[in-house]
């Protein structure tokens, strides 16, 4: 190993270090910026040193189509990096994060059919220590990339967000992952064939497809924290191909974190993963529990004078946002009447389930967007025991996350998730457009319950009312 | 299996343990920017991509290359812009006016 060598070794050495404490960083608002920065700096210096290293020949005499293809490669693929990031809308993230997600499998898979290309051209057997991380690289990698692409298309509405179940579909999938591991133990045994190896490639691009296409849009934060877990996989699979230790050490870590938020995203819908993946939920064709509004119940309307009347002489306010409300636009309104009530003395927080959104922690970084203080921001376990003491909870576009049934009604397919305790508190305001149900396809008996009262309206307009009316009060 | 292979091994097992460790400690609140800042993590397969780049001697090999190049750059640039503009939206107390303008005409970021 030459003295360059050993150095930029070292650096990546550096880099490893800087992305995990720069991850670590991250457990708390107020330091996360500075992490996410380290992270960036010590990626920065990772590919400054390997570019000194190219640069010095270390690698082989280096000509210059090399320098043409990675100067054009950075400045074409970092250009598109740069104006989607700067631009994109805050609602628009997860599409945004599946994307890149895509892309680095993508280019995790294409450094594993380059190098089998190159060993197969070579001629004699490929030892298993690389034939295996170069396929499992090759399958996780093409997974990810058609994977992340369809969850992308869902998650922007080009393609429905409803389950897409074609008759046979499931034995289709099936087979594919036949056709992936037969493929693979084909290759493991000593075979070296390139078209083996591209039909592993292919039934890997068509399985990321026929894994994403069934599952329903609400289920879109597993998908993506399972989809982010395999690039990250196949990342440190692209290091065992280069025997890059950084690569391995990144893509670890990224496996590992979208391994935690997989389960933890799983837990918060009382599923397993594989029971999404498998499909089906949320599609309305999963037979609707009985309705068990209890006896007696009736839906009280509310006007938005007397449930700002409410709120404004009430001490303690918890806000419930879901996914409605980042739809419409609602998350500015919702900060403008928590502002106003803060300004009559009212104590103001917000109640946030960790599926709300279309991501994991996605409606955070919406209320964040919309100048909510972070300290407001309160996790389900923290919140759930203050509903207790809270005069009014106002629920604006939550709905499932927000149903007693989970608690209580054995017989309902969401029993057994957890929920925010809205119905402990001592009033309870709904906005919502109508009756109808959320997109588990059950009815909320928090409807029914007499302390609550409906006020009917879009979650932009219910909010906008109730401004104007806290403000006249 | 040899030396190399082992210490590569032990190193992939120690960093998801670490990488365990790490994140199960932040906050739901940040779980966004984790996920999207992980992702500029696994940007770092620009450095494999650098290294097939060179390597790249016929045309099929070059245009490979050049996609993992572009694939991977948009990965690593993207990804961590974006993170950081989200986390500069975590505040502690609201800003004095600020009312919604594009994000874009933020400060320029690194």
């Amino acid at each position: 190993m030459s003295t360059l060598d050993t150095i930029v070794q070292l650096i990546y050495l550096a880099a490893a270090a800087c992305f995990v404490l720069g991850l670590h960083q991250m457990n708390s608002p107020a330091t996360a910026r500075n992490g996410n920065r380290l992270s960036a700096a010590g990626m920065a210096t990772a590919i400054a040193g390997t570019v000194v290293l190219i640069a010095a020949g270390e690698m082989g005499t280096v000509n210059l189509s090399a320098w043409i293809i990675i100067a054009a490669g950075v400045v074409v693929g970092g250009g598109l990096g740069l104006y989607t990031a700067r631009t994109v809308q805050m609602t628009a993230m997860p599409q945004l994060v599946s994307i890149f997600n895509a892309v680095g499998g993508g280019a995790a898979a294409l450094i594993a059919i380059d190098d089998y290309i190159r060993l197969s051209g070579a001629g004699g057997a490929i030892p298993l220590e690389i034939s295996i991380p170069t396929v499992l690289d090759v399958i996780i990698g093409s997974i990810t990339f058609t994977g992340s692409v369809i969850a992308a298309g869902k998650l922007q509405g080009l393609i429905a967000g409803q389950p897409i179940i074609l008759p046979g579909s499931r034995l289709v999938t099936a087979a594919l992952a036949a056709v992936a591991v037969v493929g693979a133990l084909f290759l493991f045994v000593g075979n070296v064939s390139l078209p083996v190896f591209a039909l592993i490639l292919l039934a890997g691009l068509l399985f990321g497809v026929t894994m994403v296409l069934p599952i329903g849009g609400a289920d879109m934060p597993v998908v993506i924290s399972l989809l982010n877990s395999f690039t990250g996989t196949a990342v440190a699979m692209a290091g065992f191909v280069l025997s890059d230790p950084v690569l391995i050490i990144a893509g670890a870590l990224v496996g590992a974190s979208g391994a935690i938020l997989t389960k933890l995203m799983a837990d918060a819908m009382n599923r397993s993963v594989l029971n999404i993946m498998v499909g089906g939920f949320g599609t309305g064709d999963a037979a609707a529990g009985p309705a068990t509004g209890g006896p007696g119940g009736s839906v009280r309307e509310i006007g938005a004078d007397d449930a700002a009347i409410q709120l404004a002489y009430a001490q303690h306010v918890i806000i419930v946002p879901g996914y409605g409300l980042a739809v419409a636009q609602a998350q500015h309104g919702v900060r403008e009447l928590a502002e106003l009530l803060e300004a009559r003395g009212v104590d103001v927080k917000y109640a946030i389930h960790p599926v709300a959104g279309r991501m994991p922690g996605h409606m955070n970084v919406l209320l964040a967007e919309a100048n909510v203080p972070y300290p407001q921001l309160k996790e389900m376990d923290e919140i759930n025991p203050e509903f207790e003491r809270a005069d009014v909870a106002l629920v604006v576009g939550a709905n499932d996350v927000t149903n007693p049934a989970a608690r209580s009604n054995t017989a309902s397919p969401i029993y057994g998730m957890p929920i925010l305790d809205v119905d402990k508190a001592h009033s309870i305001i709904v906005i919502k457009r109508s009756m109808r149900p959320g997109y588990a396809g059950i009815d909320n008996e928090l409807y029914l319950n007499p302390k609550t009262g409906m006020l009917f309206a879009d979650a932009k307009d219910g909010l906008a009312q109730l401004v104007a009316a806290v403000k006249a009060v | 299996m040899s030396a190399d292979l082992l210490n590569a091994l032990a190193i992939f097992l120690l960093a998801i343990l670490v990488g365990f460790e790490v994140i199960s400690k932040v906050p739901a609140t940040l779980h966004t920017p984790l996920m999207s800042g992980a992702n500029s993590i696994h940007g770092i397969v620009l450095v494999g991509a650098m290294v097939i780049a060179v390597e790249a001697t016929d045309p099929l090999s070059q245009l490979l290359s050049f996609v993992a190049v572009a694939f991977a750059s948009m990965n690593v640039v993207g990804g961590y812009v974006v993170t950081d503009r989200m986390l500069q939206m975590f505040r502690k107390r609201p800003t004095v006016s600020a009312p919604a303008r594009p994000p874009a005409a933020d400060e320029p970021k690194s």
